[in-house]
């Protein structure tokens, strides 16, 4: 069926387009069909780019707002006849001091100042204009005077979260029109925000303690940050990397040069490949079964998302780690062996230092997997609301903590709509981990790749 | 002394016992004027292996069994009165664990001393009020037969844990004085502790068969007491899904079945042609440059976390669906559907249908095609007639491996799915899926024990049942294909 066949057979029927060199109709058609084929699969390739570009796009324009917050800077005169009403500073009376304590204080020191620069907005009364400032605040406040009781007395500048809704005013999630319609903010509200941008008095800056801060209540997004996250998803790949590597790597050496071929080895062999393809949210039942359940690990502790995710990791670097070893040519392994090597000793000090570059490779991409592995975590309780620091290894590893996947779950399935653009921001900070991890993968790989 | 402190008092012992073994080699060799069988360094390795690995594996052991067996000897001890109406056992027991750890916490700080802790009793103290100083939050008050439970637990944990580290510790010291008083200068040391490290390894490949005996255990176990509970012929043959927190609940799996048969149906639909003409292009008609800059940008959506994909569907696709296709075709009014959760997961699926798809079309050899063309066929033509019927059965493995990945998949549809069990055809609507009420049904606060809880380790057995049959028959398929060429 092909073109010249068809053009000699049209020639001794002595039809139309007998010429070889004229081009015919079906000929034509051919092409066309070759031409749409070509594009389609352009098309796709378009397409999948467009993917990529349109993910990034949605997170970005979503989550990079997060970096930023809107800051009330202002003085705060600590009342002693408040704060202090004994005049002692006996660290257990201070301990009394609530938030309630110290609201009334912000707010009337937010009153002098709008009063001394004249201020005012029509129907704001000293109340409301206390609702631009973040809830957080007084306990900011008050965790600042327990620190450094001398201070009681003195008139102390401070930076404070402005609300939520103000700070999304500035970053467009917040308008007049849906003010009118907010029971927790009024448009007379963001007349005052603007004027007292105006006056200096409300800027935006570097949100750091979006890096640095715990999570916090579904009333106060504006003060809700990764830092317990960060620090459990930090633990939970220390588990990773100390339990995965050393098991992976000396699996892959008995499997690679020690295993005879039989049942056994064959069996070992199918598992390993099974693993690395069970989906992860059964490795999160396990977790629950097993180590919460049967052995009674704490809930929500980076230990046992640490033991889940070593699990899951494994098939990983085991695969990885195979293929680097097979990578060191056998020549290397018989010339230890022929001055006198034993085989432990030709592996131990000549084979696993010359594949040692792709075992590291394959453990950072392990690594960069387990990261963003959300679905195993959500089973063994990480989605608790976590407030507390854990504390420093190893018995840090017991304490609740939250990882970064678990707590970008957890942000989207809150109310406010602050946290949507709290999650995207959290899933840029997962992403710049993941790229940096890929780039010490890339780098390793290209500093010390050998062709022998 | 914690299990953590006692790992590193063995791991110090270890270090030391390095250099006493190496060092008795050497003075014995030295005095006795022979020759060492083998280097120094293995006569103090030989030593530091047998002292540590044998006390590591008993600690590992002890840690993993002891609670286990403290809990089924106390757990007979709680009277029937103390279990209040309605609760379990399993839930008192979680009381006696809180209380006996609040009251260790005590104890530590300084606040009681073990004499008072004996003489203490629930009914005379406010033992809530004293364990919230420790920040152990008690729902209830506490029962004076539960407090006797949690002091008489506390108590055996004690004394086990006494055991546990002497036992450890006269293991460790007793092997690793054996190991160091066996030193000769003859001795094979090298051999000992190669063959030593040899098991490690050993043992280190069985950890994957450990793995998965692991998880068909707790599946079975918990899918068995389950069904035990609720019967199987309604789980596996019932149209209604409705879990009640009291009990009396529907837990037919057929809606979830078809939520994630449909939302992997339309993945794929989406993801198999777009993956498959990506590795046509890109293996038969890109240039080098295209290529080396194309693949690579879309396998890096293969590396993208799924929880980026379910924020996606979230936050953009849920809601541009909504306002610009279903609700104006008056089809449904949720962001949440199958649509969504299909979409996304397709585009998560592309990369991993297009490089899979890729690696088998460049294996098909050269000849082939050279024979087509000189044929005189166009080059769509030899993909379509050739190079395709060629790689079909690569490609059937690749689909099915892309199936069962969509079939497990779970942060997508959890956020974009929705959390509705219907039987329905509308693709607009939300549906739910297996893994989507795993995660609901045992993230809630249920309690353990019911059928409500235990239904989800029954649904993660069909599940992983399902996905294991999906990738055997993917790499059957790829496998014996694989064969042809070489």
């Amino acid at each position: 069926m092909t073109e010249v066949t068809a053009n000699t057979q049209a020639a001794l029927r002595g039809g139309k387009g007998g010429s070889l060199l004229e081009v015919g109709a079906r000929t034509r058609k051919r092409h066309r069909t070759e031409r749409r084929f070509r594009l389609m699969g352009l098309a796709a390739v378009v397409f999948g780019l467009l993917a990529l570009v349109g993910l990034m796009t949605s997170i970005l324009s979503n989550g990079l707002s997060s970096f930023r917050q809107t800051y009330v800077t202002m003085d705060v005169y600590l009342d002693p006849a408040k704060l202090d009403k004994k005049g002692n500073l006996d660290p257990a009376d201070l301990q009394k001091i609530t938030t309630f304590t110290i609201q009334p204080l912000i707010q009337a020191s937010l009153k002098t100042m709008m009063d001394e620069r004249g201020i005012a907005v029509e129907g704001v009364d000293a109340k409301e204009a206390f609702a631009l400032i973040s809830k957080e605040a007084p306990a900011q406040l008050r965790h600042f005077v327990l620190a450094d009781p001398t201070q009681i007395g003195k008139t102390v500048s401070f930076n404070m979260l402005a609300s939520g809704r103000i700070d999304g005013y500035y970053k467009g999630r917040v308008s007049m029109e849906s003010a009118a319609l907010d029971r927790n903010i009024s448009p007379a509200q963001l007349q005052l925000a603007d004027e007292l941008k105006q006056a200096g008095i409300l800027e935006s800056r570097f949100n750091w303690s979006f890096f640095t801060a715990p999570d916090a209540s579904d009333t106060r997004p504006e003060a809700a940050g990764l830092g317990v996250a960060i620090l459990g998803s930090a633990y939970m790949m220390l588990i990773v990397l100390v339990l995965a590597l050393p098991i992976g790597v000396a699996a892959s050496i008995y499997l690679e040069e020690f295993a005879p071929q039989n049942r056994w080895t064959d069996l070992i062999e199918v598992n390993i490949a099974n693993l690395a393809a069970v989906p992860s949210i059964v490795f999160g039942i396990l977790g629950l079964a097993i180590f919460i359940n049967f052995v009674g690990l704490p809930q929500s502790a980076p230990i046992v998302g640490g033991l889940v995710l070593t699990l899951m990791t494994l098939p990983t670097i085991i695969i990885a780690t195979r293929a680097a070893l097979k990578a060191v040519p056998p020549s290397i392994n018989d010339a230890a062996l022929g001055i006198g090597a034993s085989k432990m000793q030709a592996i131990f000090h000549h084979v696993l230092p010359l594949a040692a570059p792709g075992i590291l490779t394959g453990t950072i991409l392990g690594l960069a997997q387990a990261l963003g592995e959300t679905a195993p975590l959500l089973l063994i309780g990480m989605v608790a609301f976590v407030r507390e620091y854990p504390g420093a290894p190893p018995e840090g590893f017991f304490d609740p903590a939250s990882a970064l996947p678990v707590q970008v779950y957890n942000w989207t399935q809150r109310g406010d709509p602050a946290f949507v653009e709290r999650a995207s921001g959290a899933i840029i900070v997962l992403l710049v981990f993941l790229l940096i991890m890929n780039a010490i993968a890339i780098l390793l790989r290209r500093r010390f790749e050998r062709r022998w | 002394m914690t299990s953590s402190v006692l790992v590193l008092i063995v791991l110090g012992l270890a270090i030391i016992a390095y250099f006493a073994g190496r060092q008795r080699a050497l003075s014995l060799a030295k005095r006795d004027g022979a020759k060492l069988h083998s280097l120094p360094v293995y006569y103090g390795q030989s030593v530091a292996l047998f002292l540590a690995v044998p006390a590591l594996f008993l600690l590992g052991a002890w840690l993993f069994l002891q609670p286990v067996l403290i809990e089924s000897s106390i757990s007979g001890k709680i009277p029937d009165s103390a279990i209040p109406d309605g609760g379990a056992k399993s839930l008192v027991m979680v009381d006696v664990r809180r209380i006996a750890g609040g009251l260790s916490d005590l104890v530590t700080q300084g606040e009681l001393s073990e004499d008072d802790l004996t003489l203490m009793r629930a009914d005379a103290t406010d033992i809530r009020a004293r364990l919230a100083t420790v920040g152990v939050a008690l729902g209830s008050d506490v029962s004076p037969a539960v407090f006797e439970v949690a002091k008489e637990y506390r108590d055996i944990e004690l004394t086990a844990d006494l055991v546990r580290n002497t036992a450890v510790l006269v293991v460790a010291l007793g092997f690793g004085y054996w190991a160091w008083a066996r030193i000769q200068p003859k001795l094979r040391a090298r051999n000992i502790s190669e063959t030593f490290v040899k098991a490690l390894l050993m043992g280190s490949s069985l950890v994957a068969i450990l793995t998965t005996v692991g998880i068909v255990g707790s599946l079975l176990f918990e899918s068995i007491s389950f069904f035990k509970m609720y019967p199987a012929e309604d789980f596996f043959l019932s149209t209604t899904w409705n879990p009640q927190f009291r009990g009396g609940s529907d837990l037919g799996f057929l809606p979830l079945l078809w939520g994630t048969l449909y939302v992997s149906f339309i993945a794929l639909v989406f993801a198999v042609p777009i993956g498959l003409m990506i590795a046509i292009y890109l293996a038969e008609y890109a240039g080098p440059s295209l290529r080396s800059f194309a693949k690579p940008a879309i396998e890096v959506l293969a590396g993208i976390p799924t929880i980026v994909y379910g924020l996606f569907a979230l936050i953009t696709v849920g809601p541009f669906l909504r306002d610009w296709i279903s609700q104006p075709l008056g089809l449904g009014t949720s962001s949440s559907s199958v649509m969504t959760a299909g979409l996304v997961m397709g585009i998560m699926l592309i990369p991993f249908i297009s490089s899979l798809s890729d690696d088998i079309i460049n294996a098909v050899p050269q000849a082939m095609r050279d024979g087509s063309y000189g044929l005189g066929a166009t080059k769509s033509e030899t993909i379509k007639q050739v190079i395709l019927p060629a790689a079909l059965p690569g490609i059937v493995g690749a689909f099915l491996l892309a199936a069962s990945r969509a079939i497990g998949e779970t942060m997508i549809v959890v956020m974009g799915a929705g959390a509705s069990a219907r039987l329905d055809l509308n693709p607009f609507e939300a549906m739910t899926t297996i893994t989507v009420k795993i995660v609901s049904q045992l993230t809630g606060d249920t309690e353990f024990a019911s059928p409500e809880t235990l239904v989800a380790f029954a649904l993660g057995l069909t599940l992983f049942v399902f996905t294991l049959c999906l990738n055997i028959l993917a790499l059957y398929i790829v496998r014996t294909y694989r064969e042809q060429y070489e």
